[in-house]
């Protein structure tokens, strides 16, 4: 077993440090993101929350908008695995594989957003679970500390299982993976929501306190989720030789097309109760979208995203567009965009502009925001990325455990046709 | 209630005239005028004795089993921080690890850690600064009533409050500059009623009151059905059992979800360290109330809870130069509060949220 242990280590420890120039580069360029946001962390964490430009106004921003968007990406990430089995996407495990990564990686970065925006991270005991006096049921932020951790537990399990069986040249147990890949489903479902709950259930801000918000999470977290997703299976397909078909990424363009439609029906449900009701709460939507008494910060963005949504949903709606990778792609970075937008600073900063007591606090973030932000996302896209190097191969059946001479090995078990 | 409050009728508004929006003038009379004795003086006669942070005399609706586990950490943890201590530790540095919370506290840990703090200040800010933790008395439940037709918006009870909870102040010299106050003052047009979407916090006349406006200070409402309390993930924060909100400072990781979660605009967040010089320091301090806060860490108007605990008023009802502040028992009968709730027309701030406050808004004349 240790040794095992050891062979696989020396293999992924070999292929992570082994590749192209253009994947040395982007390595050193992650680790370059991360060197810098550490730095400025090491900033903040001195100085205090006050290098962001957060007040008690708008006591939260860009760093809870990230967060909000990634549990987004991490839910959706799974979720695809759904139509991979139901239409026998070819490499499905693979597929699987990706998802599972993407959502670990996702969930590395959920949590170094609400890390690095905690006033006081020397004492994140006291939020864990049963060694911290977690406000379990009461609080929705208990939840989701919870359900992600949960979750991410869930994925590292069987991305494991798969990838410690492949590296044994054997199939993985369906009996392990299959219900656990199940689970995972309404598992996707239950970050995102408690998620939303942790804003709508918020009687004191009526921009979130909304029934909807939760299913608009979902469907927009279905469209930036399987944006980045086929972008990711092209780049793989070219440079590590998976065998993914045309067919299952235009698939999944075209749910896409579908959860595009929806969200942007459930932002037009949004926008008609707040302007045609037109009460004392349509502020919130008016400082997003058209500015408030000279302050107009957050219009520009409002409407790139309104925009982008709506180019997107036209290059994922027409055929010929969908099935044109260039065009595919365009529609892919828009709603990436798009959904950013909308789930990030759109979400957030909104929400608590203007203030309880309507004072308008404009919210911008600081370069030390900006810095410590990218340093989180390199944290993610490296894990993505070291991930993924060690992955494939083993997938593939590029890296196995080579038995010593004379080592006796265990007959494999029969496996049954499915 | 102690009679250390001016008598209302007697003051003119036009003697403040002249007096600027700030508390600068001098005029800060009525906080340090109450002998010691006084401040021993129990609120209502029967105190609450035995174990004061034992979770039962406070209100308390989440989880009981959770608090055992709390426990048994704390218990493990001595075991993984004396393996720490081994390993080259200081001991100092350990006692953030040692740090339980305020609420499952026996009395003899209780006393230890407010020894502790008292050591901590004197080091930190070179003066004796007394920790109190006199408990919630039982049978009441205090209020507040504000008279919005008197208040003038003089902002003395702004300052009066700075000055008797250690809030951070101003820096501008410093690097950086975060002071922090609890009440925020709201002026308002009489043309356009209460609207906080047309609200001035920022008015700075040379006189108050203008021509044809009002006032509105807002702090917290001590909700009967807070909303921040619920959503603290660590139950840092809680209702005690005399109806004021509290903090453990101690225990707050700083996630301000609590700020975020109340309707009231009424918590503050030390975006730094708090700026606050030897000079300035009210020594008299509650465990839960005005004793200094550090950097990272939610705090809020606890309405005076080292001076109500102790029969006294809160020093923005003892400041207020036009008697607009009234505070007392919500359960005695014949108290100023029942008084005015029997008596006038009251306003209850945002009441469609049910965060039913135990600050009443009202209007005297």
């Amino acid at each position: 077993m240790l040794n095992k242990l050891f062979q696989f280590i020396k293999g992924a420890v070999h292929h992570i440090t082994h590749g192209g120039r253009v994947y040395y580069m982007w390595v050193a360029f992650l680790l370059l993101l991360i060197a810098w946001g550490g730095y400025g962390y090491s900033n903040q964490f001195r100085e205090g929350l006050i290098v962001t430009s957060m007040r008690d106004q708008v006591m939260w921003g860009f760093y809870i908008g990230n967060f909000t968007f990634l549990v987004g990406v991490a839910a959706a990430a799974v979720v695809l695995v759904i139509p991979a089995y139901i239409y026998h996407w070819g490499p499905i495990y693979e597929i699987v594989i990706i998802g599972e990564l993407l959502a670990i990686s996702a969930i590395i970065m959920c949590l170094g957003f609400v890390s690095v925006d905690i006033g006081r991270p020397d004492r994140f005991t006291h939020i864990m679970p049963l060694i911290g006096s977690l406000n379990w049921p009461r609080s929705m932020l208990a939840w989701d500390v919870l359900v992600l951790n949960m979750y991410l537990i869930l994925n590292v399990s069987i991305v494991s299982h798969i990838l410690w069986r492949a590296f044994h040249g054997r199939e993985p147990s369906k009996g392990f993976v299959v219900p656990l890949v199940l689970f995972s489903i309404p598992a996707a479902v239950s970050i995102h929501s408690v998620t939303a709950f942790l804003y709508s259930g918020l009687g004191g801000r009526p921009f979130w306190n909304d029934a909807i918000l939760a299913p608009r999470f979902l469907a927009s977290a279905f469209c930036s989720g399987p944006a980045i997703i086929l972008i990711l299976l092209q780049i793989l397909r070219k440079t590590a030789g998976l065998n993914i078909k045309d067919a299952a990424i235009q698939k999944i363009a075209e749910l896409m097309a579908y959860a595009i439609a929806i969200n942007l029906f459930f932002l037009g449900a949004e926008l008609f109760k707040e302007y045609y009701s037109d009460t004392n709460h349509i502020t919130h939507a008016q400082y997003l979208y058209f500015g408030l008494k000279g302050a107009t910060g957050l219009g520009i963005y409002a409407w790139t995203s309104v925009a982008a949504n709506v180019v997107a949903l036209v290059l994922f709606l027409v055929p010929a567009t969908r099935n044109n990778f260039f065009t595919l792609n365009v529609g892919c970075v828009l709603l990436y965009v798009g959904v950013y937008i909308e789930k990030g600073i759109g979400l957030v900063i909104p929400g608590l502009t203007p203030d309880t007591l309507g004072e308008i606090y404009e919210y911008v973030p600081t370069r030390h925001e900006m810095q410590v932000a990218a340093g989180v996302f390199g944290l993610g896209f490296l894990a993505f990325t070291v991930m993924i190097k060690v992955a494939i191969p083993v997938a593939l059946g590029k890296l196995t455990y080579k038995p010593r001479d004379g080592e006796v090995l265990p007959a494999e078990p029969v496996e049954h046709a499915v | 209630m102690a009679d250390t409050s001016p008598n209302p009728q007697d003051l003119d508004p036009n003697a403040v005239h002249g007096c600027a929006s700030g508390g600068s003038c001098g005029c800060s009379g009525g906080t340090d005028d109450v002998s010691e004795a006084d401040m021993d003086a129990p609120m209502d006669g029967n105190q609450v004795m035995g174990t004061y942070y034992d979770g039962g005399k406070i209100e308390n609706r989440s989880m009981g089993g959770l608090a055992l586990t709390r426990r048994e950490f704390a218990t493990s943890m001595g075991i993984v921080t004396g393996a720490i201590a081994a390993a080259g530790c200081s001991g100092d540095a350990l006692e953030v690890f040692k740090q339980t919370r305020l609420r499952e506290m026996t009395q003899p840990q209780v006393k230890e850690f407010l020894a502790r703090l008292e050591r901590e200040y004197k080091a930190k800010y070179n003066t004796d600064i007394t920790v109190g933790a006199t408990p919630p008395a039982e049978g009441v439940k205090f209020a507040y009533a504000l008279d919005l037709s008197r208040c003038i918006g003089c902002r003395r009870c702004v300052h009066a409050c700075v000055k008797e909870n250690n809030q951070s102040r101003p820096n501008p010299e410093g690097e950086h500059n975060n002071p922090i106050q609890w009440i925020k003052v709201l002026e308002m047009e009489k043309e356009k009623g209460i609207n906080l979407e047309e609200a001035d916090p920022y008015y700075n006349p040379d006189k108050v009151p203008r021509e044809g406006h009002f006032y509105m200070p807002v702090a917290c409402q001590q909700c009967e059905n807070p909303p921040c309390t619920k959503v603290c993930p660590v139950q840092a924060t809680w209702k005690e059992a005399d109806g004021i909100v509290v903090i453990d400072y101690d225990w707050c990781i700083g996630c301000r979800y609590c700020m975020v979660a109340c309707p009231y605009g009424a918590r503050r967040f030390n975006w730094a360290e708090p700026h606050l010089p030897q000079k300035d320091i009210n020594p008299n301090t509650h465990v839960l109330g005005n004793r200094p806060r550090s950097k990272g860490v939610v705090e809020k108007c606890t309405w005076c809870i080292q001076r109500v605990r102790n029969g006294r008023y809160p020093a923005c009802v003892e400041i207020c130069p036009v008697g607009a502040r009234k505070f007392g028992n919500l359960n005695d009968p014949h108290g100023e509060i029942r008084a005015v709730l029997e008596n006038k027309r009251v306003y209850i701030l945002k009441e469609d949220l049910n965060t039913q406050p135990k600050f009443f808004y009202f209007f005297g004349v």
